[in-house]
């Protein structure tokens, strides 16, 4: 069985500024949505508590809302979460006067509600631990962006290291774009969800520009973005069917995860779409407009910055 | 050319060999069990106690039990969680004081696993359900303390070396002391440089007033905030012994936090409780020169305290402290034999008794107060009068309200008190049934994706498909081994890395089969064309695994608790894979292609 049987190269480098252009406005989107309704930050990062539980029937919000001000916590978002009897309580953080004891005071209300309510779940952090979490958050992803940028580098070329982290930032921001866009709550397994599209979708920029550096000692007569074609067309298969399995198997946690992995699951998918789509239409266009020559890699004597003579043989 | 010597066959096949072993263990998964340790070291779990277990056992009809001794602890093995507890209440009635009984979980896999160290996953408290809490210890608290302590002790012995000083008190970072001419003021600052090494002086005049500041050096308060997060950690150590958790996990985060996790906890309330509970015990004297009723007009004398008694009864005490709970043995509920009343018996150290001693005969007639300070608040238990000198260290105190407060406070005097108090700044608590549910969701997360995968696969690529399948398979196996035999702990978010680097890890094979396809068109032979597949793809599978991994690095070095767990499974996988993707299905392509000279197709 064989999907790709691509005759001739496609010419993606002549439609480069109309991807070039549909990305920047899906960037320009992301960054909008950032900009205008923000991530919808989980406990994780703002601090404050999340206490999941069950009763033994099904109850009404409002009673327990009642309840818990009766308790003197104000503020509680009340939800039914799956089941009639399994109910989501959110207590944001400037509630919070008595820290650890909070989560006490609420089972107690409920338990004059249901004396056999069950807890499934709760989390507290504090406001000072958010804030930490956020700030290692933000610090891994620039270490990550860094550490790829330099590795690239040394393999390849400081153009090529720029053209994928560019690419791969894009995706990410897109991410995030759409948390914020639709409101998703971005947690801390969503962030390691996004680092992890991050190392992932450099993968494909790799691919790819790996073989452009073989035609590019290969292919001597051939011109700059034709020999970008073919390396595109020629690991096309490759991209679909790998990205296909991955997809595969992060769909199988959207479906099967719950909702632990539902958001986690989420980022990775629109991760993987946007890194087939960045790393072929956005990191070779880019490569491109950074005038990538022959001479980059052909005479390792001339000593460039960063050339290498490592990879495939002529 | 596609043929491995046998040496790398046979290594490969002992990797494969040894991956395997030590992946079973998880699939025998746990029994329940009752595991009873001695908490004293007087006592010790030997095969006296296990007789004893037994036949306690035996007496409840708990017969279908297997009771085993490991290190110094009793296992009793149960077939399942309904005797488990009965099991437990009866050994907790009979085994009340000095052992810890805990509810655990122990591997049932066979015994000669068990012998070569193959132990199942550890998982985490989002997968086995239990408590997380990050507990932060108040360092101001600690500051404060110890300058009260320091203030205390410059008053007497100022006093004791005849220098006056016109005033001396603490605030927020240092003592201050008041000097009435610059000679004292030397004379007060060469002693107190000699004695003490941990306070910096700077002087200050006013009109008038020669003042003396002195402050904890830099290296003293750091000492300070180290020794006090230890000595927090070794009293919580010693609650959650008490309480009864097996495998608790109590370790330093940072500089001044603490992590606590306590698997298969359902308490949480209690749990937090003890561990919070920042008691200590106080022996002061009390004042009975002053007058008590002026005192509680609000003219309370500069050295004392004004507190309540448990009668109702206003009591001035003094500030001074005699004697702390640091210097207990040991403490145990019990009654007072004349009496009948609820009371704690302690014991005191050799240090504590002698000090003890001394206050007793020198305060013949007088009364002492015996405070309970927890959260910095005193209460005073008793205040009894001095009859005669105690000597021998042993204390009884009286003046509890009921049996449980007797028993309450003997546990939190024998645990110890904490150098300082300490808040939880972060709790995450998860129950059992969502435990065992985001088990299954995990496992079924990676079993349908894994068979979607591999079914492609073996379709799209046919006998390739097959090898990559094959190598998929391997993959797992030997990620699962690997986090087995590292003892790392797996969480949920770490079943999705488990998903994900399956996921990715077929990319090299995807790369390698592609790269076959691709020279065979080009018309090389058979042989030739496997052969550059593989050789021509490392390069790529290399430098693309290498920049995940920096992701992962990057990922375990910053992230927190179930991210740390995904990070380290992330990184893991990627080395297997990169193994068994290549290594592993090359062997089976030279095994299957290898040997035929003329070969005329393959199967991809």
């Amino acid at each position: 069985m064989e999907f790709f049987r691509i005759k001739h190269d496609i010419p993606f480098m002549r439609y480069g500024k109309i991807t070039t252009a549909i990305s920047l406005l899906t960037f320009l989107f992301a960054i909008w949505a950032l900009t205008a309704k923000g991530l919808n930050l989980g406990i994780d990062f703002t601090g404050g508590t999340v206490i999941e539980t069950v009763f033994t029937q099904p109850v009404h919000t409002d009673q327990i809302r009642q309840k818990l001000e009766q308790s003197n916590i104000h503020n509680a978002t009340v939800q039914i979460f799956g089941a009639s009897n399994d109910i989501l309580i959110r207590l944001p953080v400037k509630d919070i006067h008595n820290n650890g004891k909070t989560s006490e005071i609420v089972i107690s209300a409920l338990k004059t509600i249901d004396p056999a309510v069950s807890l499934r779940r709760v989390d507290f952090v504090g406001p000072q631990v958010g804030q930490e979490l956020y700030d290692n958050g933000a610090l891994a992803l620039m270490v990550v962006a860094g550490g790829i940028l330099i590795y690239l580098a040394l393999r390849f070329e400081w153009r090529f290291a720029l053209a994928a982290i560019i690419a791969n930032i894009h995706d990410v921001v897109i991410i995030l774009g759409c948390f914020a866009f639709f409101q998703w709550e971005f947690n801390l397994t969503v962030l390691a969800g996004v680092l992890a599209v991050l190392g992932y979708s450099v993968n494909e920029s790799v691919v790819v520009f790996d073989r452009i550096r073989e035609n590019l000692r290969k292919m001597r007569k051939t011109a700059i973005p034709e020999i970008i074609d073919n390396a595109i067309t020629t690991t096309m298969s490759r991209t679909v069917i790998t990205h296909g399995m991955t997809e595969t198997m992060v769909l199988s946690m959207l479906l099967f995860g719950g909702d632990a992995l539902h958001n986690f699951a989420l980022a990775l998918t629109i991760g993987i779409l946007f890194g087939i789509y960045s790393s072929v239409l956005v990191a070779s266009p880019l490569l491109l407009m950074l005038g990538v020559k022959r001479e980059h890699f052909i005479k390792p004597v001339a000593s460039k910055t960063g050339v290498s003579n490592n990879g495939a043989q002529v | 050319m596609n043929r491995f010597p046998l040496w790398k066959n046979l290594l490969i096949g002992i990797i494969l060999l040894i991956g395997i072993i030590y992946s079973l263990p998880n699939l025998f998964g746990e029994s329940p069990a009752v595991q009873i340790s001695p908490t004293r070291a007087a006592f010790k779990a030997d095969a006296t106690l296990q007789q004893e277990v037994a036949d306690e056992l035996h007496a409840a009809h708990l017969d279908d039990s297997r009771v085993t001794l490991s290190g110094n602890t009793v296992l009793v093995r149960l077939p399942n969680t309904d005797t488990q507890l009965k099991a437990k209440d009866v050994l907790q009635s009979r085994f009340r004081d000095g052992y810890s009984i805990a509810l655990n979980l122990v591997p049932a896999s066979p015994a000669w696993l068990t012998a070569i160290g193959a132990k199942p996953m550890y998982l985490g408290l989002d997968l086995r359900g239990g408590v997380h809490f990050l507990l932060q210890v108040d360092m101001q608290a600690v500051l404060t303390k110890t300058l009260q302590r320091n203030t205390n002790d410059l008053r007497s012995q100022l006093r004791e070396q005849r220098i006056h000083y016109t005033g001396i008190d603490n605030n927020t970072n240092g003592v201050t002391l008041h000097f009435a001419d610059a000679t004292t003021r030397s004379e007060a600052s060469r002693f107190i440089g000699n004695n003490y090494p941990d306070l910096q002086l700077t002087e200050q005049n006013l009109p008038g007033d020669f003042i003396l500041q002195a402050t904890l050096r830099a290296d003293a308060l750091k000492r300070l905030q180290e020794n006090a997060v230890q000595q927090n950690i070794t009293t919580l150590r010693n609650r959650v012994n008490e309480l009864g958790v097996a495998e608790p996990v109590i370790q330093q985060q940072g500089a001044d936090r603490v992590v606590v996790e306590l698997p298969g906890v359902q308490d949480t309330a209690k749990a937090k409780e003890i561990l919070g509970r920042t008691a200590s015990l106080e022996i002061r004297m009390v004042d009975d020169t002053h007058d008590i009723a002026a005192a509680v007009q609000g003219q309370v004398p500069f050295d004392d305290d004004l507190y309540t008694e448990r009668n109702g009864m206003p009591i001035l005490v003094n500030k001074t402290v005699l004697l702390t709970g640091d210097y207990i043995t040991d403490a145990s509920p019990g009654f007072e034999q004349q009496s009948g009343q609820p009371a704690v018996h302690v014991n005191l150290d050799a240090r504590g008794a002698r000090i003890f001693r001394d206050l007793t005969r020198d305060n013949v007639g007088k009364r002492m107060a015996i405070l309970l300070v927890e959260k910095n608040k005193s209460e005073v238990i008793t205040a009894p009068v001095i009859r005669e000198e105690i000597g021998g260290g042993r204390v009884q105190i009286t003046g509890m309200e009921s049996p449980q407060e007797a028993s309450d406070v003997a546990l939190l005097l024998r645990a110890g008190a904490l150098a300082a108090p300490m808040d939880i700044v972060e709790e995450r608590t998860v129950g059992p049934s969502l435990g065992v549910d985001n088990i299954r969701k995990g496992f079924h997360s990676n079993l349908w994706g894994f068979i979607v995968v591999i079914s492609f696969m073996m379709l799209y690529y046919r006998m390739f498909g097959i090898f990559s399948a094959l190598a998929l398979l391997c993959n797992g196996i030997l990620l699962i081994a690997l986090l087995s035999l590292l003892q790392a702990t797996l969480t949920l978010p770490g079943m999705a890395g488990i998903a994900l680097t399956l996921g990715m890890a077929i990319d090299a094979n995807v790369l390698i089969n592609e790269r076959i396809r691709e020279e065979l068109r080009l018309g090389t032979t058979p042989q030739a064309a496997i052969h550059a597949g593989y050789d021509r793809a490392w390069g790529t599978i290399l430098d693309s695994n290498i920049t995940t991994f920096i992701a992962g690095v990057a990922l375990f070095w910053l992230g927190s608790g179930p991210v740390r767990g995904f990070a380290m499974v992330f990184c893991l996988g990627i080395m297997t894979s990169m193994f068994s993707a290549v290594t592993i299905s090359r062997a089976l392509a030279n095994l299957v292609y290898g040997r035929r000279h003329r070969l005329s197709s393959v199967s991809i």
